[in-house]
């Protein structure tokens, strides 16, 4: 039998959940069919995830893309079908070939799976990223050096702890209903080992009264440990964290049924969400806004 | 004897790829530092060794990187047992390299050289006493104790004690009974 998981029209971080909690009552082997016929937005999280979503299943799912033709091509511009295709059977009408012109997709989706990869991405998001934060989101050229080092730490998360690869996707856009400002937004989700498993790897580790996905958060994100007994580790997500405070962004981390976040005066997130669908890997979302002038409006 | 490695070079060999010049990835990292210790060890024979390590062609370097190339670096030839003497003077250090720098050096209380414009100057975590003991050995070039402590205005026992923290550490160089700050234009 084949269950239909609604894909919700507009699918961010927070949409997401609505498929994970379609998905979670189901068997790893039940056959399922994504149905993002009437999905009309998607944020770089939503993209990724969504390939992140069909990596953990046994059964490969199919799914029905969307059938407005402006989603179609900007899910095209972001090469999401292109790697659909490798993770999904793909049923209904879309380009065939990643359509190029200009875009706001910093970073298309890519694979993470090594090292290299990195420095892959790093170096194609360098020069466009230097335009748009400096332009479009008014912010000191320090924040793009910053930006590109949170990008390859939030990348080599993936190398170092999830077991297998993942996928990054950079984009800017304007946020009118959340922020009525521009942002650019870095999405990197993995199906692997995620926080909690991760850390329990480490030699001599010993599990706190209360550790969950939650408290493995708490630990990786707030207090920079790591499986790694070398004093070193831990500093790259702690890196991510300092830039994204002093740049007024988000970070969020979710891995299993968790989801912490560094929340900014703008928006309205709660620090760590608990109890929520069970989902593989860890999934991060870096938001780093248009800079606001002292009255409050964005800078001109 | 000084040493010269240019990092963007190195990068380039440990990546054979002339494509990109940014120091980013724990394990980039640390084959950069594995080809810095391999050139430190062909010049071993050749005595006491400056080498300036120069960030003037890196475009940028993350977190990860830093702590590879650069704290675990200071830290091995500043232990207890390191391979060789060694000491370092970092140049061509700009503002985008210097988040991932500084967050490293403070993560393991590291302090190191930099050269800045026509001077050197050191950074990271280091006492008042140590700070004040390699300023005066740098603006005196080769000098005693008594000339270090008579320049930092305090008795020699504690300019001696500073002296001997800093030569631990690598900011400074004991030669005979004399004292010379890495990157002193007296070396």
């Amino acid at each position: 039998m084949t269950h239909v998981i609604t894909v919700p029209p507009s699918l961010d971080d927070h949409s997401f959940e609505q498929v994970l909690e379609q998905v979670a009552p189901l068997p790893a082997d039940a056959k399922l069919l994504v149905d993002a016929r009437h999905a009309r937005w998607a944020s770089p999280y939503g993209l990724t995830a969504l390939l992140t979503l069909a990596q953990t299943r046994d059964e490969r799912p199919t799914l029905a893309v969307p059938e407005l033709d402006e989603t179609l091509s900007y899910w095209s511009r972001a090469a999401f079908f292109q790697h659909a295709e490798s993770v999904y059977d793909l049923t209904g009408t879309y380009p065939k070939r990643r359509e190029a012109g200009e875009s706001n997709v910093l970073l298309e989706i890519t694979p993470i799976a090594k090292s290299d990869d990195v420095h892959t991405v790093v170096g194609r998001v360098q020069e466009r990223a230097q335009q748009i934060i400096k332009t479009e989101l008014k912010l000191e050229a320090k924040a793009i050096i910053g930006f590109a080092m949170t990008l390859s730490e939030v990348c080599q998360n993936i190398i170092e702890h999830a077991g297998r690869g993942g996928w990054v996707a950079v984009q800017s856009y304007r946020w009118t209903k959340r922020l009525g400002r521009r942002v650019v937004v870095i999405a990197v989700c993995d199906a692997g080992l995620g926080f909690r498993r991760s850390l329990e790897s480490a030699p001599g580790h010993l599990p706190s009264s209360r550790w969950d996905d939650a408290a493995a958060l708490e630990e990786a994100v707030i207090r920079g440990v790591s499986r790694f007994r070398d004093r070193s580790r831990g500093q790259g997500l702690a890196g991510a964290r300092n830039y994204v405070g002093r740049w007024n962004g988000k970070l969020s981390v979710r891995s299993g049924t968790a989801r912490i976040s560094i929340v900014p005066s703008w928006d309205d997130d709660v620090p760590l969400a608990e109890g929520l669908a069970p989902f593989p890997g860890a999934q991060v979302q870096v938001i780093i806004p248009e800079a606001v002038a002292a009255g409050g409006s964005p800078e001109r | 004897m000084m040493n010269h490695i240019d990092l963007s070079s190195v990068l380039r060999q440990t990546l054979a790829c002339d494509l990109y010049s940014n120091l980013v990835t724990r394990s980039t990292g640390a084959a950069v530092r594995f080809q810095i210790e391999q050139l430190l060890s062909a010049s071993r024979d050749r005595g006491i060794a400056l080498t300036v390590i120069d960030f003037s062609q890196v475009s940028m370097i993350d977190f990860s990187c830093a702590d590879e190339v650069v704290a675990k670096l200071l830290m091995r030839y500043s232990s207890d047992d390191p391979p060789q003497d060694a000491y370092f003077l970092f140049r061509g250090v700009t503002d985008d390299h210097w988040d991932a720098i500084e967050a490293v050096l403070e993560r393991h209380g590291l302090a190191l050289a930099l050269e800045d414009d026509d001077c050197v100057r050191v950074v990271g975590v280091l006492s008042e006493d140590e700070r004040r003991a390699w300023d005066a050995a740098y603006r005196l070039g080769r000098s005693s104790v008594a000339d270090v402590a008579l320049e930092m205005a305090t008795d020699p026992e504690e300019a001696r004690d500073a002296l001997d923290a800093l030569c631990r550490r690598r900011l400074m160089m004991r030669i005979d009974d004399e004292y010379v700050a890495v990157g002193s234009p007296r070396d």
